[in-house]
């Protein structure tokens, strides 16, 4: 089974690299594009029998070790 | 006094610290794998700067699963007088020994340059033999150096004067120009509440000679040396007298 595990900053914090890719997309003349937030994302192939297993598991991930919770969040899809 | 300095793979401060703590200051001094699982009798634990593995993930994130890394929550649990430099810091507030996180730095580029920092806060066995307001010539060099905590967690900070180092101008202005990397009220480092535990940025092993362009990072040896002499009751040292030391 895959889990899929999208971290991105909190809307609260600023994020200089997105900001920058941001401006980048500006000078290509995107300029409909009004922000950009830059984030990681992950894909954990898990042995498990149920999907809930396998979000349980990676959102245990998540919070130990994959985010850290002071500055990030994330959001986990399980597919098999 | 002992100095233990922790080894984790990708630190490349470890032997300037070791260097200040053994040839500049003719201390004790052992160097520590990440996989150890002793300090060995250490007094003071130094956790250096570099890239603990590679920086990869975030900043600190993999190094604070290091097996010494218990031991460290331990002794500083105990009292004992941990230093987070660079890199290190950014273990300590991973680790969860410091609250907040590393940002990127707010213009994306790694500084690496001499600065100035005001030294706020006395009462740390780093800071202990330093002027209240002394402002340290000291270089930093980092690319995640964009201190950030909830305003609440500021707001604590510093009413419990939790903020020991702060980015300053030579004149020694608080400003968004003495600012190298957009970190909240221009913080440069912390202490723990207990005070024993002290995260910065800039290197002060970096500057404790002359022949490298300032000696200002020896004021925060040598108060570990003060404190040392300040806690050591007769050849031992009592952890229960330190918090007492700091108080004085």
């Amino acid at each position: 089974m895959q889990a899929r595990v999208f971290v991105t900053l909190k809307p609260s914090v600023f994020d200089p690299q997105g900001t920058t890719v941001a401006e980048a997309l500006h000078t290509l003349g995107y300029a409909t594009v009004r922000d950009v937030r830059q984030g990681k994302y992950f894909e954990l192939e898990i042995d498990a029998t149920s999907a809930d297993e396998a979000r349980r598991l990676a959102a245990e991930a998540a919070d130990r070790l994959l985010s850290n919770p002071v500055i990030e969040s994330y959001r986990i899809e399980v597919t098999s | 006094m002992k100095f233990a300095v922790v080894v984790f793979p990708g630190s490349n401060c470890d032997h300037d610290t070791e260097y200040v703590a053994r040839t500049v200051l003719g201390q004790d001094v052992e160097l520590i794998w990440h996989k150890d699982s002793s300090l060995k009798g250490a007094d003071a634990v130094i956790l250096p700067g570099g890239f603990a593995h590679g920086d990869y993930l975030r900043t600190g994130a993999i190094a604070r699963f290091s097996p010494i890394m218990q031991e460290v929550s331990k002794f500083a649990a105990a009292g004992g007088p941990v230093l987070g430099i660079c890199n290190g810091f950014q273990v300590l507030l991973e680790a969860g020994l410091l609250p907040g996180a590393m940002l990127r730095n707010r213009s994306l580029k790694f500084r690496c340059e001499f600065l100035h920092v005001g030294v706020e806060q006395t009462d740390t066995p780093f800071t202990m033999a330093c002027r209240p307001g002394q402002r340290l010539r000291i270089p930093i060099a980092h690319g995640d150096g964009n201190y950030y905590a909830e305003p609440e967690v500021v707001a604590q900070l510093e009413r419990n004067r939790q903020v020991v180092f702060r980015y300053v101008s030579a004149s020694g202005e608080v400003s968004d120009e003495a600012n190298p990397n957009g970190s909240v009220n221009n913080i440069a480092g912390i202490c723990n509440e207990a005070r024993n535990v002290v995260g910065l940025m800039p290197h002060p092993e970096r500057a404790c000679e002359l022949a490298v362009g300032s000696a200002d990072g020896l004021a925060v040896f040598e108060s570990i040396l003060k404190w040392g002499r300040e806690s050591f009751d007769g050849d031992t040292l009592t952890m229960a007298t330190a918090p007492a030391v700091l108080n004085k």
